[in-house]
């Protein structure tokens, strides 16, 4: 029987091999190879080549083909030393693979040539504990919890309903919230503003969540903004990079503000409003389905339009409308399900029933339609005050 | 007869219900007909003999400014939704 050295150096001579050098090139090449990482985990985890799918050397030959069908495809083999992909190599030619070559050096030649490595993306110990219910789930899984990690979504208003938004997308771990807010927590808000309290009370509601916020999960960065949203800031928020905004907003102006600037700006909006026992929900998601202006054209006048603050609200609606906003804000970020778009989801909390409506893009909007009469942002407050001009 | 589901801001003027029934073939007979035995919800729901900008009414879950407006016809039975906007987020 062959010593270890003496197979390896035998395997060698039978199976093709390449230097770092001719790798980089081949990579490089329009026509790339797949390029396999068949290190361990722990050793993946520390660094990889660029581009590497990774299957551990004890999985070689159970996993390759789903990776590889076309056994003509060119395919790379890199380990630490360039050992374990002779090994490797060997094997996948014995399963009629016709273009597989070794990477001579392996991982350890490639660094040492100073070309590029990239650190993998993967979740350290603590954060494998804090998200193992998500880890656990097929749709959301490590990528789509680093999705999530990486993901911006802006809050507008840290009241009713931005409250249990903002506290289930910062425990879910989404990286970055911002949270625009120009008002200061009142006793009155307590009955249902979650993300406050007591001893909060005159503070600033921005502040106080990310105060909420920075407890309940310190992997997630909270950018307040004291101040509400207008024609004059909108663009330098926005520009901060937003990849969903949840409208939590309590008046008309800054409903259609946020509208506008979606579009313009092609950011999906979770829109949710509430008022008494009664809930709307949708996304509007630009350039795939309608926008607000499609579903409500014109404001309505302020008798039919009584607040909150005027008509009252049950506690618990916007967290259940809010929790649903944060559903279908996850959703956006990983890139998964069916999200409202199209659909208006109504929730009566007195009849405990959900509806739904259609929601259609309007052709003629004036701002998402064919030819818009409006493409820049206008005077909101002045829009929404009674009975404006049909644009 | 059919069902018209009426929006909390508009349950005052309907005696608090959350839906009252009403009679007609099509969407302009039915509120004709809610109008009238209600007349105060005439100035919040009709601007000029339509439908106010501000006010969607839906016939099973479709908006009627996508079917034949006041004109789309209501099977009895059939629910018809009025929603006006809602702001509120606080």
């Amino acid at each position: 029987m062959p010593s270890y050295r003496e197979l390896l150096a035998q395997l060698r001579s039978e199976i093709e091999e390449v230097d770092v050098v001719r790798a980089h090139e081949l990579l490089a090449a329009a026509d790339r190879p797949l390029l396999v990482d068949i290190r361990e985990l722990d050793e993946w985890t520390e660094g990889r080549i660029p581009g590497a799918i990774h299957i551990p050397r004890g999985n070689l030959e159970s996993r390759i083909e789903a990776a590889a069908p076309d056994k003509a495809q060119p395919v790379v083999l890199y380990c630490a030393q360039g050992n374990r992909s002779v090994f490797g190599a060997k094997s996948l030619a014995e399963l009629g693979y016709e273009n597989v070559v070794s990477l001579a050096g392996g991982y350890t030649d490639w660094k040492r040539s100073g070309f590029e490595t990239e650190l993998p993306r993967s979740l350290d110990g603590a954060k494998r504990a804090r998200y193992s219910r998500h880890l656990l789930i097929p749709e959301v899984g490590e990528e789509g919890q680093m999705k999530l990690l990486e993901s911006r979504v802006l809050l507008l208003g840290a009241g009713g309903l931005g409250s249990p938004a903002a506290l289930y997308l910062a425990a879910a771990g989404v990286g970055r919230l911002g949270i625009v807010d120009d008002d200061k927590v009142d006793a009155s808000n307590l009955q249902r503003q979650v993300l406050h309290s007591t001893s909060r009370l005159g503070e600033w509601k921005a502040e106080s969540a990310k105060q909420t916020i920075a407890e309940l999960n310190p992997d997630v960065e909270v950018v307040p903004y004291r101040e509400r949203l207008t024609s004059e800031n909108v663009e330098r928020i926005l520009a901060d990079g937003w990849d969903v905004i949840v409208d939590g907003a309590d008046n008309f102006p800054t409903r259609y503000l946020i509208n506008d600037a979606s579009v313009w700006h092609g950011i999906p909006l979770v829109h949710g409003s509430i008022y008494r026992f009664e809930g709307q929900l949708t996304v509007f998601k630009p350039g795939d389905g309608p926008c607000y202006r499609c579903l409500f054209p014109l404001p309505p006048p302020p008798e039919l339009a009584p607040s909150c603050a005027e008509g009252g609200v049950l506690g618990v609606l916007p967290g259940i409308v809010g929790s649903l906003q944060a559903s279908e804000a996850l959703k956006l970020c990983l890139g998964v399900g069916e999200s409202l778009s199209g659909r208006l989801l109504l929730f009566d909390a007195l009849a405990t029933e959900f509806s739904e409506v259609k929601l259609r893009k309007d052709p003629n909007c004036p701002v998402c339609g064919d030819s818009p009469s409006i493409t820049e942002y206008v005077d909101y407050v002045e829009f929404c005050s009674g009975r404006p001009a049909q644009v | 007869m059919s069902r018209i589901r009426i929006p909390p801001m508009l349950r005052g003027e309907v005696g608090g219900a959350r839906e009252v029934p009403a009679e007609g073939e099509s969407v302009r007979e039915l509120l004709d007909d809610l109008m009238d035995r209600f007349p105060s919800l005439r100035p919040q729901l009709e601007e000029g003999g339509e439908i106010a900008p501000f006010v969607n009414v839906y016939v099973e879950g479709e908006d009627v400014r996508t079917l034949d407006g006041l004109d789309t016809p209501v099977r009895n039975g059939e629910t018809v939704i009025l929603l006006p906007a809602m702001a509120g987020g606080a």
